[in-house]
């Protein structure tokens, strides 16, 4: 399958935007900016009203979104509109993928992702036990299932994942909720050392904020980062301030900049993963 | 019952654990515990559970014949009083119960959501009795329309953190206390209200309940010299209608209905994304919620919907999954009453009985004056909580209402005081609790 090329050649810039935040038009323009700016890939949240994984920022911007109308399938319209060359996931919630379309089960959901053009699925809600029928109907059309991997998954639970896990794995760097944090937790390094000998890319999200993060987490041994709060506090600072489209998506564009150099920072020091 | 297998989460099709993957460690944690504990009296659980709830609790509540609702209804009407359990609700049975379960799994700290503050003032009195710190989260717009509880949880020594995303009110409450539990699993408990949430929660809290039924069955079988035709209980969340049935299930001679809140209308907003009710069982779709697979209000994007009903206890989108269960196998009948029903129920009950019910038990007693001749010979009503802490909100509902069997309230104006001038929650009150706002 696909998302494993997002990560083939240097460390991978994997930015997360609720789609639809603050409207269609503007979101199209920074989700394109993203690209511009480095991305490897990009996961695109597909509004759920009871986001139980995320903090604050992304569920203002999920507010936004669906606010401004976005659905299901204006979802699917949006990512076909959008002019990026780069892998798309999307990231949702269980209830919107098994209430799609008209028979039961996650089946309509996935055809329809595949239809126009998404890589693979991010459902925080689903953990591997109740995967199975997702699970199946990705294997159908070729999409990757990307599980969490938590601080608190260890052991026999570790062990079950690794035969689940397709495209990439979501490390999470720290207990609780999405948002953007002053500091890189302790936990995230002890996940990576858990997960050294999988041979499936490892891609580390929750609190990263900074280019220095960034660089800190790809030395500890990450194959990529994940950044989703950072960037919808950009969005959601622009539409506060009435700031143009163009003004956010050129702020986008700089901080995904920021966002890889530091990666790639982190690559380049990784037999010394102290920074001098 | 406690014959089930705590390693099976499904009830038919609902259930399950849908929930993120940094709290499955902590739910497999719980299962283990629930069967140890809870199933098999490990360590004598069950039978300090049981003596807890006696000494604190004031367990036995009694099965009370009801003179004048079953002279008005020619039928033998019986109260199952859980508004005597202390706290004024069936809800210590289970928070009771889950802070003890905490303890012997040696976890530090409580945490709870609550909707009507009739489940967080129980887990705050059991969290008080045992010794538990313990945070009560709890919706903005359910903190304004619910004081007195919030007092009461402050005063037992509780912290309540007010949730103000979405409207306020028990789903986001939910919500809320999950993403508080993702960030402090490893040395926190959540103490869940109802029989919702992922598996083994709906299995366990109703568990705890159904001391509710085991009470109620064998006293009923003491008073009436058999078993009554119908059983009753209200349905939110669930808990309390669970435990009032779960001992009558294989008596399939005894009819249970779920009395659910019709809100304003059975009507949906789907533009708006709003239901005027709470009638989940009644009007829902299977859906995935809040850890479970179960019956939901929600657009047909899936989208949840934001519920009403006049009483706080009951304003919820989902509901328990082995309700959801229980109705399509046709065991349980679900059927509901509007507003104005309960709340001239919650009159009725008070003038005729001389018990001023929750708003949310007085849903089933609207149901009866409806339905009585539809119920039976005998019947058994969940008098599920008190209501005192809707005084203000029944006084403030009733005033927009004409109902002929409202009280005179114009001492008041003599006085110079509206009796609702209290409730509306946009001053300033007074320096106990009320600051957080």
């Amino acid at each position: 399958m696909g998302l494993e090329r997002a990560f083939a050649d240097e460390p991978a810039f994997v930015p997360y935007l609720a789609a639809g935040d603050p409207n269609y038009e503007a979101s199209l323009e920074y989700v394109e900016a993203l690209a511009r700016g480095g991305a490897d890939a990009i996961e695109l949240g597909l509004p759920f009203s009871e986001p139980i994984a995320e903090g604050k920022t992304i569920q203002n911007a999920i507010v936004r979104s669906l606010e401004a109308g976005m659905t299901p399938d204006r979802f699917f319209e949006f990512v076909e509109d959008l002019d990026v060359d780069v892998p798309l996931v999307c990231m949702t919630y269980y209830n919107l993928i098994y209430q799609y379309g008209e028979s039961e089960g996650p089946r309509p959901f996935v055809e329809k992702a595949a239809a126009v053009g998404i890589e693979g699925l991010v459902v925080p809600d689903l953990p591997g036990e109740e995967a199975g029928p997702l699970r199946t109907a990705c294997d159908e059309f070729g999409l990757d299932l990307v599980f969490i991997v938590a601080p608190t998954t260890k052991g026999d639970r570790l062990e079950r994942m690794l035969e689940q896990v397709s495209g990439y794995v979501y490390v999470q760097a720290r207990l609780g909720v999405t948002g953007a944090r002053e500091d890189v937790d302790d936990a995230t390094e002890e996940s990576l050392a858990r997960l050294s000998d999988w041979d499936v890319p490892k891609a580390v999200g929750f609190g990263i904020k900074t280019g220095d993060h960034a660089e800190r987490i790809v030395s500890s041994g990450a194959d990529g980062i994940i950044v989703g709060s950072a960037l919808v506090d950009i969005v959601a600072e622009g539409h506060e301030n009435g700031d143009s489209a163009d003004t956010v998506a050129d702020r986008l564009e700089a901080k995904a900049r920021e966002l890889k150099e530091g990666a790639l920072r982190g690559a380049a020091g990784r037999p010394q993963p102290e920074r001098t | 019952m406690s014959t089930d297998d705590a390693y099976d989460p499904k009830f038919g099709e609902y259930g399950g654990q849908y929930v993120p993957e940094a709290l499955m460690p902590a739910i497999e944690e719980l299962t283990d515990a629930y069967q140890r504990y809870v199933l098999e009296n490990e360590d004598g659980f069950m039978d300090e559970f049981r003596e807890r709830l006696a000494d604190f609790g004031g367990r036995p509540t009694p099965l009370q014949y009801a003179d004048q609702l079953s002279a008005r209804y020619d039928t033998d009407v019986y109260l199952k009083r859980e508004d005597l359990l202390h706290g004024g609700a069936h809800k210590l049975n289970n928070a009771l119960g889950q802070v003890l379960l905490a303890k012997y799994m040696g976890k530090e700290r409580i945490i709870a959501e609550t909707g009507a503050g009739q489940h967080g003032t129980a887990t705050a009195m059991a969290a008080a009795h045992l010794d538990m710190p313990c945070e009560i989260y709890m919706g903005e717009t359910d903190i304004a329309r619910q004081r007195p509880n919030v007092f009461r949880m402050k005063i037992n020594g509780s912290e309540v953190v007010p949730v103000t995303v979405g409207r306020g009110t028990l789903k986001e409450a939910i919500s809320e206390t999950m993403r508080e539990w993702a960030t402090t699993v490893e040395n926190t408990h959540y103490v869940i209200g109802s029989i919702v949430g992922p598996h083994p929660f709906p299995k366990m809290v109703r568990d705890f309940q159904a001391v509710i039924s085991e009470e109620a069955r064998e006293q009923a079988i003491e008073k009436m010299g058999g078993l009554p035709d119908s059983v009753m209980a209200c349905a939110g969340g669930g808990s309390n209608t669970m435990g009032t049935f779960a001992h009558f299930i294989e008596d399939t001679g005894v009819d249970l209905y779920a009395v659910e809140a019709g809100g304003s209308s059975l009507q949906v907003d789907e533009e708006e994304g709003v239901a005027p009710n709470s009638a989940t069982l009644s009007t829902g779709d299977e859906g995935v919620l809040h850890g479970a697979r179960t019956k939901l209000l929600q657009d047909s994007d899936g989208q949840i919907m934001e519920s009403h009903s006049v009483s706080s206890g009951l304003d919820y989108a989902g509901v328990g999954p082995e309700l959801a269960h229980l109705v399509d196998e046709d065991r349980v009948t679900p059927v509901n009453v509007d507003d104005d029903a309960a709340l001239e129920a919650f009159h009725r009950l008070s003038q005729d009985e001389g018990i001023i019910p929750a708003l949310e038990t007085a849903h089933a007693f609207g149901y009866l004056e409806e339905h009585h001749d539809e119920v039976g010979d005998s019947v058994v009503i969940n008098v599920s909580g008190r209501g005192d802490k809707d005084l203000e909100i029944a006084i403030e509902e009733t005033s927009k209402r004409d109902l002929d069997i409202a009280p005179d309230m114009s001492i008041f104006d003599s006085v110079g005081r509206s009796p609702t001038s209290q409730s509306t929650g946009d001053e300033p009150r007074d320096s106990v609790g009320g600051g957080g706002l």
